[in-house]
């Protein structure tokens, strides 16, 4: 990816970020930690990768996304709005009875929602199932779907991993967003999911590790995907929780905590300093 | 159509039936030989999928596959669909209106010989208070297959509860059913009994020896528990003035609840629930088991006369 491409999709995350913030600080609840760490993939994925169209987002060829980690739904939504799905003031309602931005996706009132989710462990296999049926109706769109490293604690995760692998889905790619923390603290204490990378390789998955905020390696991984015959990719992301707002970076505190006003604005400060800071 | 079949049986026929349709894609969870899926994967090998024994897997999956526009039939054992994939049946198939059928096969006590931990006697209350979700019951071959095509149009959610073992055939092949409707089978003013499953026939048999000592019992299946027959039932309650539920299900938040819910709020006359006295099964042959548990046309008999001495007062 050229300089000019990179710069461009760091001022995209950057703004996503910013809706992240918004949408969590007007709502006063909400999850920004993992919402920030996955930023940077998501701003690749809806902005220079996946076939989408914001005025038609039902078309049936298009690439599908399911975040399955559905509490970072400020993430999405930060996304899609600037994507052109729904007017970016529309975050300013999350999680509020007058809005359609549920604390959670869901793909019948939020528009770009490909799956509702909330309840951890599901989305992966919602994609096998987004990835069989292009199989079955021989159509090249790509599935791709965002897990938390906590949610791999999950059972369900494993049956889908299983599944994806025996019916050869290579039109899946599946994140681990992997930023080390769960609710309760490091996720290593609370119940170890690693080695998540051998996990995957000896359930049959290609297996690549990246930095979830270099925009050259998403770019190289996701496209090795891509070039992957015969079996499912897990793209583990290592990342930083909180990403981008100083005092929320690694802090497991900030998993499902909203920033108080003058927090807030603090956040939007350094963020958009760092958007000054790209020129 | 012979004389007996397992409604299991007559799902996988329905399904080899209406498998010419390319939309309709059909999960098992290695259960296919029992749920007789294996009829519609023999027809349609390419869109029968074996998800293995991950009975969660398989319900998100069949969401996903239904939000590319297929038309899915996900099915094992009422048991694990409803008991243990009810997460997953509720936040990715019913929250998102999803058009998923779930084919639950061996429900209730008639499963026989695998015993409690293979009967399902929740499952109707577990999947009626989804909301989105359509509950179906049907009593015998001809409904099945009837009722299995009907699910296949309607757009969102459907919970198939089926048996394992063979039950008379009620119905002419050529009746009709509707979704939502449910069959007076047999006029009587002076009790309506209303049935749903395998307790249909039952229900039948105790009309015609109550008709013998001289008592008019009306007989209705309620083979679509959600959205149920209102009309029909407060009908029922107007003109017999009480009414008898059965059902091969706890007798909590089964057919009996669902059809007190409609007589309290709609026309409150006596009723009287017969089904599995809140306890697990037990291994056993269904012939032995049914009438163990009270799930006998005598035992019909016996609870609608007692409920007529409550309705003369
Ligand atoms: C099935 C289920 N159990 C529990 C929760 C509550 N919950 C929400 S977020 C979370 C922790 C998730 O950690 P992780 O997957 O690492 O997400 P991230 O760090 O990316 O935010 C939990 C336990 C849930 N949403 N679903
Ligand atoms: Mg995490």
């Amino acid at each position: 990816m050229d300089a000019q491409a990179v710069l461009r999709l760091k001022r995209i995350a950057t703004e996503i970020r910013k809706g992240v913030i918004t949408a969590v600080a007007s709502a006063g609840s909400g999850h920004p930690g993992g919402s920030l760490s996955i930023s940077d993939i998501m701003a690749y994925l809806y902005f220079e990768k996946m076939n989408v169209d914001p005025k038609d987002p039902k078309n049936p060829d298009r690439d599908r996304f399911v975040m399955s980690k559905g509490h970072c739904s400020p993430a999405l939504y930060s996304t899609l709005a600037h994507r052109g799905f729904f007017p970016v003031e529309d975050l300013n309602g999350f999680r509020q009875a007058s809005s359609y931005l549920e604390g959670h996706p869901n793909m019948d009132k939020v528009p770009g929602v490909d799956m509702s989710t909330g309840s951890l462990g599901q989305g992966i296999s919602a994609a096998v199932g987004m990835a069989l049926a292009g199989k079955l109706d021989r159509k090249n769109y790509r599935v791709y779907v965002v897990m938390g490293d906590g949610e791999l604690e999950e059972g369900a995760v494993w049956e889908a991993a299983m599944c994806a692998a025996h019916y050869q889905l290579d039109n899946l790619t599946a994140f681990v967003d992997y930023n080390g923390l769960q609710i309760d603290g490091k996720i290593t204490e609370v119940m170890n999911p690693e080695p998540i990378a051998d996990k995957f390789k000896a359930f049959g998955w290609e297996v690549l590790s990246i930095d979830a905020h270099d925009f050259n390696q998403i770019e190289e991984a996701v496209k090795h995907a891509e070039s992957v015959k015969g079996k499912p990719t897990v793209i583990v992301a290592h990342s930083v929780k909180g990403k981008g707002v100083s005092f929320m970076e690694n802090q497991v505190g900030w998993h499902g905590t909203a920033p108080k006003k003058e927090q807030a604005q603090q956040a939007i400060e350094e963020l958009d300093a760092y958007l000054a800071s790209l020129g | 159509m012979a004389e007996k079949i397992a409604t299991r049986v007559a799902y996988g026929k329905a399904l080899a039936e209406i498998g010419s349709d390319e939309n309709i894609v059909v999960l098992d969870a290695d259960l296919s030989k029992s749920t007789r899926t294996d009829l519609f994967k023999k027809e349609y090998p390419d869109r029968h999928f074996n998800i293995g024994i991950a009975e969660g897997n398989m319900m998100t999956v069949a969401a996903g596959l239904a939000s590319c526009g297929k038309t899915v039939f996900a099915s094992t054992f009422a048991m694990f669909a409803a008991g243990r994939a009810f997460d997953q049946i509720r936040n990715s198939i019913c929250y998102p209106n999803l058009n998923v059928k779930i084919g639950a096969t061996h429900a209730g006590i008639s499963v026989g010989e695998d015993g409690a931990s293979h009967q399902a006697i929740e499952d109707l209350a577990l999947m009626r208070s989804i909301p989105n979700m359509t509950v179906i019951q049907p009593a015998d071959g001809v409904s099945t297959i009837a009722l299995v095509k009907q699910a296949a149009k309607i757009d969102g959610p459907v919970y198939l509860r089926l048996g394992r073992l063979d039950v008379p055939i009620i119905y002419p092949e050529d009746a009709t059913f509707e979704i939502g409707k449910g069959v007076t089978i047999k006029q009587g003013d002076d009790i309506a009994i209303i049935a749903t499953g395998l307790m249909v026939e039952p229900a039948i048999t105790a009309a015609k020896t109550l008709e013998e000592q001289g008592i008019s019992a009306r007989v209705i299946d309620i083979h679509t528990i959600k959205p149920i027959d209102v009309d029909l039932i407060v009908k029922a309650a107007k003109e017999t003035g009480a009414i008898l539920t059965c059902e091969e299900h706890n007798i909590y938040g089964g057919l009996g609840s669902a059809v007190a819910e409609v007589v309290v709020r709609h026309y409150p006359v006596p009723m009287e629930m017969l089904g599995i006295e809140d306890k697990f099964g037990k291994s056993g042959k269904p012939a032995d088991l049914l009438p163990m548990y009270g799930l006998t046309p005598e035992n019909i008999v016996d609870k609608a006369k007692k409920l007529l001495e409550r309705k003369r007062g």
